[in-house]
């Protein structure tokens, strides 16, 4: 089997986007094409749900590489990031020496070897690979604190990790990293100046019906239109969290297992759940509102058709 | 895999090479941070995706120069009118040159107020410290009985130079919030846990002998987030509060400031100037709704659905400072209440209005806030300023509990 190469251009990224299952914007590809000819960071900012981390994961199957995931939360350090010694393999080394007679230096030697490593998603993504660097997703970075994107500006910058005990590690081949954030607090520009940014919005209602056809091939046509015309409306609406494309994914195939053909108001009420987040939100919708949206939806639909 | 060299093997390209530097410069004086790295990489970038398609040389820049949502405008309205008018491209480069600024301001009218400010930078930020020996000439100029009474005059009573002088000591004032425990941990010999990584380490330096090391959990204190009001029934304490935010802005990290009378304005990045006069400056220049009416439900409504997610994920701390006098009589404040005090560590109200003997929170805006409040504290003169700074230090009673009285007495009331 031979791995696909990184596209050549524009068109060849957005192509490969669509065999990946993902509807992309023309801008998109740019950063994404950009990303991968010029190798440098991708970094997604969005709101949750609007396929930031589906980004990466295409990528790697499209490209045939293998992903490495670090999902970031706060306290991350460098023990579960990068790297951390086998401590207990050590300590029975070091019993072992005891009984033996190599000197002290050579017990040394062999217990900080990289036998006794474990190696952590950032360390395995500088490893080489026969199908090709990975795809390393740094996951929701803006839940981890400032220390560790500190730490992680070097990496991304050489693409270098230095272990005191055992010497430098550099990639031979950068990874392909895509850096995702929710914007719960705001990313360092020394880290954001490295990398190529994007914004992941939420879709047009065309585009997001595209979606939908791919990803709830189950859902009727019409239960589709209907679906996106009113998460469409629902985002313009005054809520705490708007759904997500995410969200409208995965109403589509609820609405699908309990057999809707099309949208009503009892639909609705009853599902509403998988499309909004927070009690307020769905209190604020449930009853009347939904049902005027849908009338307004429908009354769309009809005049466009 | 080589990028396809379009400029290099096309004459002519060193015009669009110097352009993109241009490009550059407009961005860097409209207020994005561009540096020559930037550039370097647009070149790189635009080189990859080639020149023929507009929309793709767009986002090739849009990816290099843009760095946060907010600059996508910016962004925008440079690039249209960058690459497509070249007469006001010159003007704008004109503009740049130091010995060309005018006073007049061009009138291009698709021009944002701030990429036209960046054509006409106006004084530049002087973020000096105060000399040090200002601060103890000033010591020495206010004796301790002085001090002592202006410790607990309200400020709504003091004079200019009371006023003047009551700044000075706030500047000062200490600001320690009480520390959280984070996920990482520091060595410690008194620590709980063992540091099995320095434990091994130490052990070969000393030769087999497996002398346990410890370490114990960092902490460092939680980000604070202040809505202050600014509207006329808070006009004599306001001045005084932007003092006391901007003194706690320039003292630690993660402090987010936002001020709010009919809407809300999040006014954190002028607060962080050194020199507290420049800060304040841009803070006036940026409200709009100095000493007008209080519309405090909107603006709460406006700040969690904009602002909650982005400055209170890490456990924040908030001071809510407003006397609770609502021109909406408290309509729809409640569930926004509701909402900022699940979304915090802990909800503190500073209410000047405390001050007054046998006061009973009665109105409808200030029934509306108390249920959700975890500490009512009144905010009146440096002594109760004070008083707040040593209550953020010690251990924080349970949530809700320490507004508790007060509850009962609106109730009564």
């Amino acid at each position: 089997m031979t791995t696909p190469a990184v596209p050549p251009s524009v068109d060849e990224t957005l192509a490969l986007l669509g065999r990946g299952r993902y509807v992309a914007d023309r801008s998109l590809a740019t950063a994404v094409y950009l990303s991968l000819s010029l190798r440098r960071p991708l970094f997604l900012e969005g709101e949750a749900g609007v396929g930031k981390t589906e980004i990466a994961k295409v990528l790697a199957e499209a490209l045939g590489r293998r992903l490495i995931r670090l999902q970031c939360y706060e306290g991350l350090d460098v023990a579960s990031a990068v790297y951390e010694w086998n401590y207990s393999r050590q300590m029975i080394e070091i019993r072992l020496a005891e009984t033996g007679a190599e000197s002290r230096d050579t017990v040394e030697d062999e217990i900080f070897s990289e036998r006794f490593l474990i190696k952590r998603p950032l360390l395995q993504a500088l490893e080489p690979e026969i199908a090709g660097a990975p795809v390393l997703l740094i996951d929701e970075l803006d839940r981890t604190d400032e220390p560790f994107e500190a730490y992680l500006l070097e990496v991304l910058s050489d693409f270098q990790i230095t272990i005191p005990e055992l010497g430098t590690v550099k990639a031979a081949e950068p990874p392909i990293v895509v850096i995702t954030s929710n914007r719960t607090r705001e990313i360092h520009d020394a880290l954001k100046r490295r990398c190529f940014y994007y914004w992941v919005d939420y879709p047009s209602a065309e585009r997001e019906l595209a979606i939908l056809r791919i990803k709830a091939p189950g859902a009727a046509e019409t239960l589709s239109r209907e679906v996106v015309g009113f998460v469409q409306k629902l985002r313009t609406a005054d809520l705490f969290k708007l759904p997500g494309v995410a969200e409208t994914i995965d109403w589509a195939h609820a609405l699908t297992q309990l057999d809707v053909l099309t949208l009503t108001p009892e639909a609705i009420n009853d599902t509403l759940g998988v499309l909004l987040k927070y009690q307020d939100d769905i209190a604020k919708v449930q009853g009347s509102e939904a049902t005027r949206i849908l009338e307004q939806v429908r009354a769309e639909l009809a005049a466009a058709s | 895999m080589n990028a396809p060299t379009v400029l290099s093997n096309r004459p002519g390209s060193g015009r669009l090479l110097e352009n993109l530097m241009y490009f550059g410069r407009a961005l860097r004086a409209a207020g994005l941070p561009v540096g020559p790295g930037k550039v370097l990489a647009a070149v790189e970038a635009v080189q990859a995706v080639g020149i023929a398609d507009r929309s793709d040389f767009y986002w090739a820049l849009h990816a290099v120069f843009v760095n946060r949502r907010d600059q996508r405008e910016l962004f925008d309205q440079a690039f249209h009118v960058f690459w497509r008018n070249p007469q006001l491209l010159e003007k704008m480069m004109g503009l740049l040159l130091p010995e060309m600024r005018s006073a007049d301001a061009p009138k291009g009218e698709e021009m944002s107020r701030r990429l036209a400010e960046a054509l006409h930078p106006g004084q530049d930020e002087a973020p000096d410290e105060r000399p040090r020996e200002k601060e103890i000439e000033l010591d020495a100029a206010m004796t301790f009985s002085d001090r002592e009474i202006l410790q607990q005059m309200d400020f709504e009573q003091m004079s200019a130079e009371e006023i003047a002088r009551a700044k000075q000591l706030i500047q000062r004032m200490p600001m320690p919030l009480r520390d959280v425990a984070t996920r990482r941990f520091k060595p410690d010999p008194r620590g709980a846990r063992a540091d099995m990584r320095a434990t091994l380490r130490a052990a070969l330096r000393s030769g087999g002998l497996l002398a346990l090391k410890r370490k114990s959990r960092r902490t460092r204190p939680p980000p604070l987030v202040i809505l202050c009001d600014i509207s006329g029934s808070m006009s004599r304490y306001s001045r005084l509060f932007l003092h006391f935010m901007h003194a706690v802005t320039n003292d630690r990290d993660r402090v987010y400031t936002f001020l709010f009378g009919t809407r809300l304005t999040n006014v954190t990045r002028f607060l962080r100037y050194r020199d507290v006069d420049i800060a304040l400056d841009k803070v006036a220049s940026v409200v709009e709704d100095w000493s007008g009416g209080t519309r405090i439900g909107q603006c709460l409504a406006e700040f969690n659905r904009r602002w909650s997610r982005r400055v209170l994920a890490q456990g924040a701390v908030v001071l809510f400072i407003t006397d609770g006098l609502d021109r909406d009589a408290g309509a729809g404040l409640g569930p926004e209440m509701d909402r900022l005090h699940k979304s915090c560590r802990r909800l503190i109200w500073l209410n000047p209005l405390l001050r007054y003997e046998g006061f009973a929170p009665k109105s409808l805006g200030m029934r509306a806030i108390l249920p959700y409040v975890d500490e009512f504290r009144p905010v009146h003169n440096l002594e109760s300023l004070g008083e707040l700074v040593s209550a953020l230090t010690r251990p924080a009673s349970r949530r809700l509990d320490a507004a508790a009285a007060w509850r009962e007495r609106g109730e009564a009331a």
